[in-house]
């Protein structure tokens, strides 16, 4: 068994609360989360429903309801600032991609590649999740309450991934930093090439990838299950303290021992 | 990239070539090469319903002997089913270069294939008894009115909307493909084989031919040279995740059957609709929104998963 120990390069910074205006973007809209709103995806195009959604924010909507997404590609993508999101409907592929800050809430499924590359925020789905759920996910919270496919969190470098449900093969391939919660089973290989963060899993696990390996839990680590999992109004079918804990073995991690010359010649 | 579609009715009928030209539309962003339908018909005894064609489309808009080259290949089809003693029961041209005949015949379905195709130009799409296998270049709407396929009354289909990648735009490499020399067997396929060589010369020595360069129609040979030799579809389908090489999600029908496979790494998209009447899959949900539009339930099959369905 290994204990999970923060090692070799981080990529987290640390920000000091009286640099705050540095957390906000130059073209962020502010919004009041009181001025509420929806309207109609139904017979918009994707640009069309960003752009509506675009315009509602720089009018200072700060809760929006989007009605009949239809499973469309890449909606709600490139939001950057806070906004209460509620979506009554299906997504499909790259929903929810590159956003820093919004919560969302989307009462139906989502396709390949929901909330890839998110900064922060939350974005939490109802029904089912496609493949690659998270990917490089940076920070936040996303949270699938159904089954989820394949390569969840692949590359993730940060944030937390919870799954209700079943997740696929591969998941947590290369992945950097964060956390991923799978309540049910897991697919094989999972953890795959993993430098760094921690799965835990609630279900089976099909099998585990190259140099992933269990872990002991902690109190910790079942006091933050524990709490992050009721934010959501889930549990641990056998108890958080019941779940299977897993991290790098790092019998990979060779880079940081390399001569400067070496990395050199490496990159 | 491409995008595969299917669908089923559970002990009952429906539209299916509307339906399928639905989903097929909504996929034209996954490849808009060309599209491809499978559709499943009601079988009219042992009667076989024989698609075939005898010219490639951009072979129309080259000279002018072709035009005649296609009537005379059409008249030496004809005679050769005669002296095969099949009879055309029906005929119909769907377009100046494919043809839909009705036929009786219970010889050796092979030999008939191999005689038909012996004529220069000629390619058969399919056989079958329910099976009728459209494939042409342009998007779904383009094909579906080409070949007047709104109203095509059956019970499962499924369908292909084509990226050329490693072979040429035209009929010939186009899905679906039709499991040569087996009746009422056609697949689609969404990704890449990287044992495409070694399994077809396999397949080769053991009597089959391929009309193709394209990998997925191997996936329709293998599948049918294992039926033949007494395997179900399902366990034909649980053989080819194991001998099959690479990427892929294929989808293949049979006179009453719809089933799906995914290879062990899941790396090809499909979507999953079930109810007690329909089961609708495809590479993107937006297809299947495209026959139901409400809210649906929806899942993705799993790595390594085969799913059958009969209607």
């Amino acid at each position: 068994m290994h204990t999970e120990q923060l090692a070799g390069r981080s990529q987290q910074r640390f920000f000091r609360p009286e640099e705050e205006e540095r957390f906000t973007y130059p073209q962020a809209f502010e919004v009041d989360f009181k001025k509420r709103t929806q309207f109609d995806a139904g017979p918009m195009s994707s640009s069309e429903v960003n752009l509506k959604l675009r315009e509602l924010m720089s009018q200072g909507y700060g809760t929006v309801v989007m009605k009949n997404p239809g499973a469309k590609h890449s909606l709600a993508v490139g939001i950057l600032n806070r906004l209460n999101l509620t979506i009554e409907g299906s997504l499909g592929y790259f929903g929810c991609g590159l956003i820093d800050g919004p919560n969302i809430h989307i009462k139906g499924r989502v396709g390949w590649s929901c909330a890839e590359n998110m900064l922060a925020g939350t974005v939490l789905i109802e029904k089912n999740a496609g493949s690659t759920f998270g990917a490089a996910l940076r920070g936040g919270d996303l949270v699938c309450k159904g089954d989820v496919g394949a390569r969840v969190g692949i590359d993730m470098k940060g944030g937390t991934i919870i799954t209700g449900g079943r997740a696929g093969a591969f998941c947590g391939f290369m992945m950097q930093r964060g956390r991923m919660v799978i309540l049910g089973d897991a697919g094989k290989n999972l953890g795959d090439s993993m430098y760094d963060g921690t799965i835990y899993v609630g279900g089976k696990i099909a099998g585990l990838g190259v140099d992933a390996v269990p872990a002991e839990m902690t109190d910790l680590d079942v006091q933050w299950l524990e709490r992050k999992l009721k934010l959501y109004g889930l549990e641990a079918p056998k108890g958080a303290k019941n779940m299977q804990k897993i991290c790098a073995g790092r019998q990979l991690w060779n880079y940081d021992n390399l001569e400067p010359a070496e990395k050199k010649l490496i990159l | 990239m491409c995008g595969i579609a299917g669908l089923i009715h559970r002990g009952r009928t429906g539209d299916v070539g509307r339906e399928m030209t639905a989903m097929l539309q909504s996929l034209k962003h996954r490849g808009p090469d060309s599209t491809g339908y499978a559709l499943y018909g009601k079988p009219h005894g042992k009667e076989l319903v024989i698609r075939f064609k005898v010219a490639e489309q951009d072979e129309m808009s080259k000279g002018f002997k072709i035009h005649d080259q296609v009537k005379e290949r059409r008249s030496e089809i004809e005679r050769r089913l005669a002296e095969l003693e099949a009879k055309i029961i029906e005929e119909d041209m769907a377009t100046e270069y494919a043809f839909r005949f009705r036929i009786a015949f219970d010889g050796d379905l092979r030999r008939l294939a191999n005689y038909i195709e012996d004529v220069e130009g000629a390619e058969i799409l399919s056989i079958g008894h329910g099976l009728e296998l459209i494939k042409d270049l342009g998007d779904a709407d383009h094909v579906a009115g080409q070949y007047s396929l709104g109203g095509f009354v059956g019970t499962h289909a499924i369908g292909h909307t084509r990226m050329a990648t490693e072979s040429d735009v035209d009929i010939r490499s186009a899905h679906p493909y039709w499991a040569y020399p087996f009746a009422d067997v056609s697949v689609v396929h969404n990704g890449q084989l990287t044992n495409y060589w070694n399994g077809r010369r396999a397949l080769e020595r053991r009597g089959h031919r391929f009309v193709s360069n394209c990998d997925s129609e191997m996936i329709a040979v293998y599948l049918a040279d294992k039926m033949a030799q007494g395997a179900t579809l399902e366990d034909a389908m649980k053989g080819s995740i194991e001998e099959l090489d690479g990427v892929f999600t294929y989808l293949v029908a049979t006179s009453d059957s719809l089933g799906m496979a995914k290879d062990t790494m899941a790396a090809k998209p499909m979507v999953l609709y079930e109810s007690d009447r329909f089961i609708a899959l495809a590479s993107e949900e937006v297809a299947i929104r495209s026959v139901f539009p409400h809210e649906i339930d929806t899942f993705d099959p799993y790595e390594g998963e085969v799913r059958v369905w009969k209607n």
